[in-house]
């Protein structure tokens, strides 16, 4: 027999009540796991944002165009080393409600500013080689229910051909996922030369511009390069880091992100005063067998281990089966909630986070009747049996 | 003979409320070593806080408890939970077993505080169990055992660490006249060939009469001692 043995041995005592205590400190580090996704998916933006990333502009909205020509006279800045640009397409597939984004781009540069895409190298071959080609992301070529070399008709909400029709012929050339564990897949992008050719309207223009830089450190010195070499032109821009731009985004969720988050903590702190109630209540059960215990010559400070081996035992238990359960609700909806949260999954550190919790609670959780057990009076506590 | 106990101008004060209750007046008593020693008297006399004073599970208020050379009521509250896991052995009246350890482990507890390997544990664990006679009990649950069972596998436990001093506290108080007297007749053995120096609280003239000295205790002060 071990001191262990003797841990174990009182947690099997009550076997329900164990089974229930750990169920309780399972669900909150569930809730935990799932919490963490979910702030996650509101600030996905914020934290695939690239340093060395910069977003230029219209300086009166988002949503007027820059002229195409801005892209080869940023490229010529000193310190810039690639240049892309996106647009929205508006584009869906049959119901006008399900848009989502695509983006004509030009696939060379865009695949320098944007590395963090994995595509095979026969399918960049064929995307590239192909005018009508589209790179879409796992998660959306899933809920498209299609795969490479399908064609697809999508129609935009802004953009007609120049026959005037508004559905455009597509064929499914590659496919990408992320190399980070909550990148955006729900999205895809199309040749710009594709789309700008065949347009009716808005030709030679973008929507924005993406500019990689040498040395993050100078994104600021370089963000007003970009601006003053605009400015008192018809068109000027307004360019900030990537992270700035997606943090403007984001804080237009973030009141919502702000109440689950609340409504879930409440649930979770809530979950562990049940937890150590119940883990106060199993020691002042054993006072009597904790003052035989110190008879024998168990000191203060090995009383005191026990308790404390004891609602660590509970909690670490709990938190590691609430926390793989999290990680496996969250991986079983995330299919299902691609669409408007493409960025949900269980944050990579959480995991470290929710066993220093877990230690955390057990440590709290067992201190109090700990410390009780340990200052408790042999000859009284005897004297009550 | 050397003298195991010897306890000089003991007194205990307890705080009732407001009020001071004296339990133990300079009280004086000596034992030696291979003793087998009953203490008696009536409810409120001071039996059990002069037992659990010469167990060092309580500090006097004034006087000197000594234990083979050793002033007890001198050693701070870690040093004496040592002191009790080397050199006391306790039985008490309800037996005082972990429910959820099976006897042998039950046995095997006090050597927890001792630097052995778990397999040495078992087999010393095997031993004391055998020496009360449940060795086929080994692996049954309290809740398994007879009362006289429990008390064996009790008096295994406090024996298991080869203590010289064993206090019980009433252990027949709680069985059978027939039982009790199988446990006293153990605890005599223990005494006579395992030379374990034996101090018994008990109210019970019958259980008295298996101890070679009765010390009869009065309001805090010795009485009468008389030889079996």
């Amino acid at each position: 027999m071990s001191p262990l043995t003797l841990v174990w041995a009182n947690l099997k005592r009550k076997k329900l009540r164990t089974v229930f205590t750990l169920g309780s400190v399972a669900v909150a580090f569930l809730l935990f796991a799932f919490l963490g996704a979910l702030g996650r998916a509101f600030s996905v933006g914020l934290e695939i944002a690239g340093a060395d990333r910069l977003i230029t502009m219209h300086k009166v909205s988002f949503i007027e165009p820059l002229p195409l020509a801005y892209v080869n006279r940023v490229r010529n800045l000193e310190g810039v080393a690639e240049v892309s640009h996106q647009s929205w397409f508006g584009a869906y597939y049959q119901d006008p409600k399900q848009q989502f984004g695509l983006f004509p781009v030009e696939f060379d540069a865009q695949s320098e500013v944007y590395p963090e895409y994995k595509v095979s190298p026969e399918q960049w071959e064929s995307l590239l080689n192909t005018q009508a080609g589209l790179m879409l992301g796992r998660a959306m070529a899933n809920q498209l229910q299609v795969e490479v070399g399908d064609r697809i008709p999508l129609s935009s909400t802004i953009w007609s051909q120049q026959d005037g029709n508004q559905t455009w012929d597509f064929e499914v050339a590659a496919i990408y996922e992320g190399k980070a564990d909550g990148s955006d897949e729900m999205q895809g992008f199309m040749h710009y030369d594709y789309f700008n050719e065949s347009r009716s309207f808005g030709r030679d223009a973008v929507g924005w511009l993406v500019t990689k830089i040498e040395d993050p450190e100078r994104a600021p010195e370089i963000s007003a390069a970009i601006d003053a070499m605009f400015a008192n032109s018809p068109t000027e821009t307004k360019t900030s880091d990537e992270e700035g731009w997606a943090a403007g985004f984001a804080a237009q969720i973030g009141n919502i992100s702000l109440i689950v988050r609340a409504v879930l903590g409440c649930v979770f702190f809530t979950l562990l005063l049940v937890a150590g109630n119940t883990m106060a209540q199993a020691v002042r059960e054993r006072t009597g067998e904790l003052a035989v215990l110190k008879t024998i010559g168990f000191g203060d400070g090995r009383i005191l281990r026990m308790v404390l081996a004891e609602s660590l035992t509970i909690a670490l238990l709990g938190g590691v089966i609430g926390l793989l359960l999290g990680f496996g609700f969250v991986a079983a909806v995330r299919p299902g909630v691609a669409q408007f949260l493409p960025g949900l999954a269980v944050p990579p550190n959480a995991l470290v986070i929710g066993i220093v919790l877990a230690v955390l609670l057990g440590l709290v959780t067992g201190l109090l009747p700990g410390i009780r057990a340990m200052r408790l009076k042999v000859v009284d506590a005897l004297a009550r049996i | 003979m050397s003298a195991i106990i010897d306890v000089r101008q003991v007194v205990k004060t307890y705080r009732k409320g407001k009020e001071k209750v004296e339990v133990l007046h300079g009280l004086d008593l000596t034992i030696e070593r291979g003793e087998f020693v009953a203490l008696m008297g009536p409810s409120g006399s001071g039996k059990t806080t002069l037992l659990n004073l010469m167990g060092g599970l309580d500090q006097p208020t004034a006087g000197q408890v000594e234990i083979s050379g050793e002033r007890i009521d001198q050693l701070s509250p870690a040093r004496l939970a040592k002191w009790r896991s080397q050199h006391v052995g306790f039985i008490f009246q309800f037996y005082n077993l972990m429910p959820v350890l099976t006897a042998q482990r039950n046995v095997e507890l006090p050597l927890l505080l001792h630097k052995m390997g778990g397999k040495e544990r078992r087999q010393r664990a095997e031993t004391a169990l055998k020496i009360v006679g449940l060795e086929d009990r080994a692996k049954h649950y309290p809740r398994e055992l007879s009362g006289g069972q429990e008390q064996r596998v009790a008096i295994a436990r406090a024996i298991v660490s080869d203590p010289e001093l064993l206090l019980a506290d009433e252990p027949t108080g709680d069985l059978d006249r027939n039982t009790a007297d199988e446990i006293l007749n153990l605890m005599q053995t223990l005494n006579r060939e395992h030379g374990k120096t034996i101090l018994m609280v008990t109210h019970d003239p019958q259980a008295a009469s298996f101890a070679s000295r009765t010390v009869h205790l009065d309001k805090g002060r010795l009485a009468t001692a008389e030889a079996a």
